[in-house]
């Protein structure tokens, strides 16, 4: 049983293997990332990308660093990891992790 | 006005120079202009563009209006005629008496008619003025050939005019050979040669003893030597003499074969007149360049300031352009100096001639000669004019770079050399870096954000850093990543041995971890080199850059821009019809881009499609600008509209850039095709050039334009359509083969072992044995060309892609815009904040 106050936030179907969308949840943006050779497989970090200033990380490269799952900026190519939000190369900028899970066909968020 | 009065007499580009430079001095003073000649102040330098479609206007360097609003009385047409040094006063031509406290002499000089017989015939010209150039185009309305006397610098400029009218022209010149004042024997020589391959007729050792009525022509100049020339018109450009009449009148000191006597602070006999330019005589030399005469300017006018600087001679080095023909000149051309020791450089081939002459230590870099490339000039005259100590093996500064001395290009640059433009980062602090400790290509670019900017420079900091590295013994590893242990040029070898069709698999048998975003787009493009996949198959979306992903250029709010192809440059008015109508719609910024086409900004990750089917319906092509892939070929008009062009360059350039359209390659390829030799297209700077000739086309390869700009290297010549696309082809899918990530042909193939020359062996002569496997792998790519985006939009799924939200259809609203010059563009932080707090 979904507990009360677990949003849907998209279709499982709507997630793209090995790469990034995103969802619109009141006034913030999500970047969903579907990794299915990962466990978990679904990771949600903000969609700011506070160093290019715009709302962008949904649209980066998924890979690691040293093991760490990261995805890299489309712009200027710094990495944030997926797990802590933390950007690699300046370590005082750090985006917003979100917790979501796959279920039953929906992508659910626990704000 | 209460300042002092300064009355500059003369208003040509010194003069000029010098009453910009007055007005912009905090004092006031009450400044006064005559010049004799009827116009303000031009460019005197370009004077023979003119005859090649510039208008006299477009040479002015001021205007009536100009100094007006700067407060500058300003007389033209009239002429100072006395000096009365007691009383302090001027008296023009018209009667008109100005008072000075300072007087700047500024007058020039004049053409050097030497006193031959018959010289003042109508048909005798000068060449200085723009009133000159009136004259000669009066009396070449019913000539054919004309011959200029002097074969320096000024008499092939003037040659240059004279064959811009249409002219057989000659150039007559007393001494040996051409340009002797900068040039030595050789460069001299080559000079010649490829003057006359212009069909400019050159006499040198010739003294004009006597003008007379011609038998065919106009006139027939008679030499010393009893032979004699036939031509309509004479230009003399022999030489200058300064204008020092006025002075000399004035009594003040002149030198005794010309030239008003200057001391260091261009002060002339009488401390309150100052004479600068071609009129003055410093050190017992006329300077007859305008950048010392500029010097001059400035060391006058810093008499009415704190900070005095002396003239004290100036260099006359210099690069120009003669007919087309490149020459440089720099310091002790001819190797003068005692004990010198000179590097030359000459391939009959390219028709390439350097010289370096350099101290008997070898330290120091006193001269050089550079003719028909002068790619090497800004270099060495970093070492020349700073004094900068020369590398062991001087002579490499002007071998050609691709002659197989792989560590030449980071080591080779002087310490001074900057890397990365965005950061300010100079080679020096790199090595300051990696002397104090550091180790990786990484720390460098933490220490110094260098290539953190706008990322050009990734490649050459590379470079320099490996170089360094392996200088001081530490092992350099080629790998692209911590996730293969591999370049990228044995990562495509791998690829294409064991037919790998994805990413996924390769990293599975040949590396690590998950990979990255360097490793994924670069495997991406070696997998569409190979196999031409359609780059949004799903094995390949998770690989691909954004700008590939969604096949436009994001910008730096996180729109995109839209690039159609315009292939060769060449659109129909109905079809700019489109593009406008599509910039209209969905309000986007238009530019016209520096490869012939227009690019949108602006769109919305969500508009893409909506855009790219209204152009795919009109039409149009994906431009592949997002990608690692050809770009764009420009192309001058041709033979079809230019009276000039000798092929259809249109045509080959729409040819080739639709043959090539989408090919994926380790880094942007881009290319040009010029008409004529007059390269408008200027395919010198392109990956793979060509350029018409009477008999087919010249192709060039290894040029780059941008950060690192490097001449493209003549490849093979008069080649019939067949063979100029026979080799493209290999060229192009050899590059693609062996270059790492992210390198450039001009990089590659300077970084090739063996160079041109191997080049050359692979390509034509077939050395390896590939060339049919070559054209084949070409063949295959482009028989299996797809417009990208014509495939997406015919697509629901893929389409999906391009919400902004998969759960919304509202818009970011974060993404603004505010208004500049009648278009969009991205607000910035300020704006920003203003806009959100008042919604």
């Amino acid at each position: 049983m979904k507990s009360v106050n677990v949003i849907t936030l998209c279709a499982a179907s709507d997630l793209i293997a090995d790469s990034g969308v995103c969802v619109l949840y009141k006034n913030t943006q999500i970047a969903l990332f579907y990794l299915p050779a990962e466990t978990p497989a679904l990771w949600a970090i903000s969609n700011w990308d506070p160093i290019s200033e715009a709302n962008i990380l949904s649209r980066g490269i998924l890979g690691d660093i040293e093991g760490e799952l990261v995805v890299a900026s489309p712009l200027y190519k710094q990495h944030f990891s997926l797990r802590s939000g933390r950007c690699l190369e300046q370590d005082s900028q750090r985006v917003a992790t979100f917790k979501v899970e796959l279920s039953e066909g929906s992508v659910l968020l626990y704000p | 006005m209460t300042g002092k009065r300064i009355v500059i007499v003369g208003n040509g580009m010194v003069g000029h120079y010098y009453v910009e430079k007055l007005v912009a001095l905090p004092q006031q003073f009450d400044i006064t202009v005559i010049g004799a000649e009827p116009r303000p102040a031009y460019d005197r330098v370009h004077l023979s563009e003119v005859f090649s479609g510039k208008k006299p206007e477009d040479l002015a360097l001021t205007s009536r209006e100009h100094y007006q609003q700067l407060g500058v009385s300003a007389h033209f047409g009239d002429e100072v005629i006395s000096i009365n040094r007691e009383a302090k006063t001027i008296t023009t031509s018209t009667g008109r008496n100005f008072n000075y406290d300072k007087l700047i002499l500024a007058t020039g000089s004049y053409p050097y008619v030497p006193p031959i017989p018959g010289a003042e015939q109508p048909a005798c010209l000068v060449y200085r003025t723009i009133d000159d150039l009136g004259r000669i185009r009066a009396e070449s309305k019913n000539a054919k050939s004309a011959a200029v006397v002097g074969g320096g610098l000024l008499g092939l400029e003037c040659a240059n005019a004279l064959q811009n009218l249409g002219l057989q022209t000659h150039v007559v010149e007393f001494a040996n050979g051409l340009m002797n004042q900068q040039l030595d024997l050789r460069g001299s020589q080559l000079l010649r040669r490829l003057i006359e391959e212009l069909d400019v007729r050159v006499h040198t050792g010739k003294a004009t003893r006597r003008i007379a009525a011609g038998d065919d022509s106009r006139l027939k100049m008679e030499f010393a030597d009893n032979s004699a020339l036939e031509t309509d018109l004479i230009v003399f450009s022999a030489g200058i003499r300064p204008n020092d009449n006025l002075a000399k009148s004035a009594n003040l000191e002149i030198g005794e074969r010309g030239g008003i006597v200057i001391d260091y602070h261009c002060r002339t006999s009488d401390s309150s007149i100052y004479a600068i330019g071609e009129c003055a005589l410093f050190g017992n030399k006329i300077y007859g360049l305008v950048a010392p005469g500029y010097r001059m300017a400035d060391a006058a006018l810093s008499q009415l300031t704190e900070e005095k600087v002396a003239f004290q001679g100036a260099d006359m080095s210099t690069k120009l352009k003669l007919l087309g023909v490149d020459v440089g000149s720099i310091g002790d051309a001819k190797g003068n100096a005692e004990n010198c020791c000179s590097f030359e450089y000459a391939n009959e081939k390219t028709k390439i001639y350097k010289r370096i002459n350099v101290s008997a230590d070898g330290k120091q870099l006193l001269g050089a000669v550079l003719v028909g490339d002068c790619s090497d000039y800004d270099n060495l005259m970093q070492y020349y004019s700073n004094g900068l100590e020369l590398p062991e093996q001087a002579e490499t500064l002007i071998l050609p770079s691709s002659s197989g001395a792989v560590t030449l290009n980071a080591s080779a640059l002087p310490l001074t050399a900057t890397i990365c433009s965005c950061h300010n980062v100079t080679k020096a602090q790199i090595v300051d870096l990696i002397d104090s400790g550091a180790v990786s290509l990484a720390a460098v670019k933490t220490e110094t954000a260098a290539s953190t900017g706008c990322g050009g420079c990734a490649a050459l900091l590379k470079s320099v850093v490996d170089a360094e590295l392996s200088m001081r013994g530490v092992e350099v590893n080629n790998h692209i990543c911590e996730h293969f242990k591999f370049s990228r040029q044995e990562l495509f070898h791998i690829c294409k041995i064991e037919s790998i069709q994805s990413f996924y698999v390769l990293l599975r048998k040949h590396g690590q971890g998950r990979g990255c975003d360097i490793c994924k787009p670069t495997v991406a493009s070696i997998l569409a080199s190979l196999w031409n996949d359609y780059v949004l198959e799903d094995k390949h979306v998770g690989l691909q850059d954004t700008n590939d992903t969604f096949l436009a250029n994001m910008q730096k709010n996180g729109t995109y821009s839209v690039v159609p192809r315009i292939p060769g440059g060449e659109i129909t008015p109905a079809k700019l019809g489109v593009i406008a109508d599509v910039g209209k719609q969905f309000d986007l910024y238009t530019k016209i881009t520096g490869g012939q086409r227009i690019d949108l900004f602006g769109a919305r990750l969500n508009q893409l499609p909506e855009i790219w089917k209204i152009l795919v319906d009109a039409g149009f092509e994906t431009g592949h600008a997002y990608g690692k892939a050809l770009r764009t070929v420009k192309s001058c008009v041709g033979n079809s509209w230019c009276r000039y062009g000798v092929q259809d360059s249109v045509s080959m350039a729409i040819f080739i850039e639709n043959r090539y359209k989408g090919l994926r390659s380790p880094h942007k390829i881009k290319s040009a095709v010029s008409g004529c030799t007059r390269e408008c297209a200027e395919a010198q700077s392109k990956d793979f050039g060509i350029i018409a000739t009477e008999r087919g086309w010249n192709l060039f390869v290894g040029g780059n334009g941008g950060m690192r700009p490097r001449h493209a290297d003549l490849f093979a010549t008069d080649l019939d359509d067949e063979t100029l696309i026979k080799y493209i082809d290999r060229y192009l899918i050899f590059y693609i083969r062996t270059a790492a990530r992210l390198q450039r042909t001009s990089v590659w193939l300077d970084n090739l072992e063996g160079g041109l020359d191997y080049l050359r062996e692979v390509v034509i002569d077939d050395r390896l044995g590939i060339a049919a496997e070559l054209e084949q792998q070409m063949q295959s790519l482009v028989g299996t060309y797809q417009c990208e985006w014509k495939t997406t939009i015919n697509d629901a799924e893929k389409l999906k892609r391009f919400r902004q939200f998969v759960n919304s259809d509202a818009d970011d609203t974060q993404i603004l815009f505010v208004r500049e010059r009648g278009q969009p563009r991205p607000a910035n932080a300020e704006e920003r904040k203003l806009m959100e707090l008042t919604p």
